[in-house]
């Protein structure tokens, strides 16, 4: 079941990024829903499941990416698990929290992107600071928004469901 | 038994070992595609085409029926027409430019146009950062790898990596690694334009210091890279200073929207080295592969 889960979150992420890149180059670049589907995966059920779907969500996002496999996986690998270990050592079960380590774990998969790209490519370290914390942000936010609609979802539905057959009962 | 922790970070280890093994094997590879990305490119572009095709659907039957019903269709043959005139417009300039001055000193033959097809884009690069989109066409329809892709307004980019049956990767020309060779139209002064990681995503090097290139000028293909169509317009001079060095600091601002392509051509015309009688030259000016 949670192998299904998480292979379903990383599919979703994959399909609705290219889609959203699809439609505009530039605005699908101020967000990496792979990422987001990582983070989301490492806080919700640990870290070793985050270090699991980063790879194979990073690996899939640069098959398709085309270019170097395992540059992005490597990067997510490692986001995944830093992120699943401070979730078993923190209480992350808040928006706040939870939106500084989708931000923090952004910030820190940019670094790591770029640095494994400049030691591959044999050039300086080259990151565009503004565009990482603008993506950072974004990520946090679709991040607690992914939170709140899997959290509140079922409540939401069985209060629906509460009214409408008391509504029957009178 | 192992403890947990130490499992986990065992499991850690062995995977980014595995992931660096795979870095390195692809760094040293000078042979195409992998496998494992060539399957997963293939078979996901397939997915993705549903998607794209899945979402158009509902868009046109919007766009279509619903909304201005007529008018849109009318709409959309004009914008089509008006970008096959643009294109011949890029070729009859770049005819005339060759015929006018080089075509009688090389003793060259002309050709009439570019054989050419349309292909919908049909997902963007699901890496941030990486400048690439994917078209719906692919070996099936004679799309090889290297070959140029245009736009009304101008070059887009090149085919890179090995096509799917119904799928092409595009290296869009402003990703850091992407390169086309080019001369300012008004002075014929030559060089490279490249892409980089600022607001203005082309810069042109390799312009010397001598060399009469000011803010403005147009920027067009110089055929030597043996990708691009020579004469095809990549976009303005934006500002052209002195360089500390040898070359000029010149920025170019790309004549194509890179943030609202829908439709592409294709210039089905191979890369010049992967033609039989190829000139001998270097297959591109293009450095590295997209990423």
């Amino acid at each position: 079941m949670k192998t299904a889960a998480v292979l379903a979150a990383l599919a979703v992420a994959l399909t609705l990024q290219t889609t959203l890149a699809g439609m505009s180059m530039t605005g699908g670049t101020r967000v990496n829903l792979v990422l987001v589907a990582v983070v989301y995966l490492a806080l919700s059920y640990g870290a070793v499941t985050g270090l699991v779907a980063g790879t194979v969500g990073g690996l899939a996002q640069d098959a398709i990416a085309g270019g170097i496999v395992g540059i992005g996986s490597l990067s997510k690998t490692v986001v995944g698990f830093l992120v699943g270990v401070l979730g078993a050592q923190f209480i992350v079960s808040t928006p706040v929290p939870r939106f500084l380590m989708f931000v923090g774990a952004s910030f820190v998969h940019e670094v790591c992107f770029q640095a494994v790209y400049a030691l591959v490519e044999l050039r300086g370290f080259r990151m565009q600071y503004s565009a990482a914390v603008v993506q950072a942000f974004v990520n946090g936010a679709v991040g607690i928004a992914a939170f709140l609609l899997v959290e509140r979802s079922p409540e939401m539905f069985q209060r629906g469901r509460r009214s409408s057959s008391s509504r029957r009962r009178y | 038994m192992l403890d947990i922790r130490r499992r986990t970070g065992v499991l850690l280890t062995v995977v980014i070992m595995g992931q660096l093994i795979l870095i390195s094997a692809q760094v040293q590879s000078k042979s195409g595609m992998p496998v494992f990305q060539a399957v997963t490119f293939g078979a996901f572009a397939r997915v993705q085409g549903g998607t794209t095709g899945t979402l158009h659907g509902v868009r046109d039957l919007w766009g279509s029926y619903v909304w201005l019903r007529g008018v849109r269709a009318e709409n959309e043959t004009l914008r089509k027409q008006v970008a096959a005139m643009e294109i011949r417009l890029q070729e009859e300039r770049a005819l005339a430019s060759r015929s006018g001055r080089l075509q009688e000193l090389l003793n060259l033959k002309t050709t009439t146009s570019l054989p050419t097809i349309a292909a919908d884009v049909i997902a963007g690069n699901p890496n941030p950062g990486l400048l690439t989109l994917t078209i719906g066409r692919g070996s099936a329809d004679g799309v090889q790898s290297d070959m140029a892709v245009v736009a009304p307004a101008g070059i887009v980019g090149r085919i890179v990596g090995a096509p799917a049956a119904h799928a092409a990767r595009v290296q869009l020309l402003i990703d850091r690694n992407a390169a086309a060779g080019a001369l300012a139209e008004r002075t014929r002064a030559g060089g490279m334009v490249v892409g980089v990681d600022k607001d203005l995503p082309l810069s042109m090097d390799l312009v010397s210091n001598l060399a009469d290139v000011k803010a403005g000028d147009l920027v067009v293909a110089s055929g030597v890279d043996g990708i691009y169509p020579k004469g095809f317009t990549i976009g303005r001079v934006e500002s052209s200073e002195r360089g500390p060095g040898l070359y000029r600091a010149i920025s170019v601002r790309p004549s194509v929207d890179f943030s609202s392509l829908e439709e592409v051509l294709v210039v089905l015309v191979p890369p010049r080295s992967a033609t039989p009688e190829g000139s001998g030259h270097a297959p591109a000016a293009t450095t590295g592969t997209a990423k």
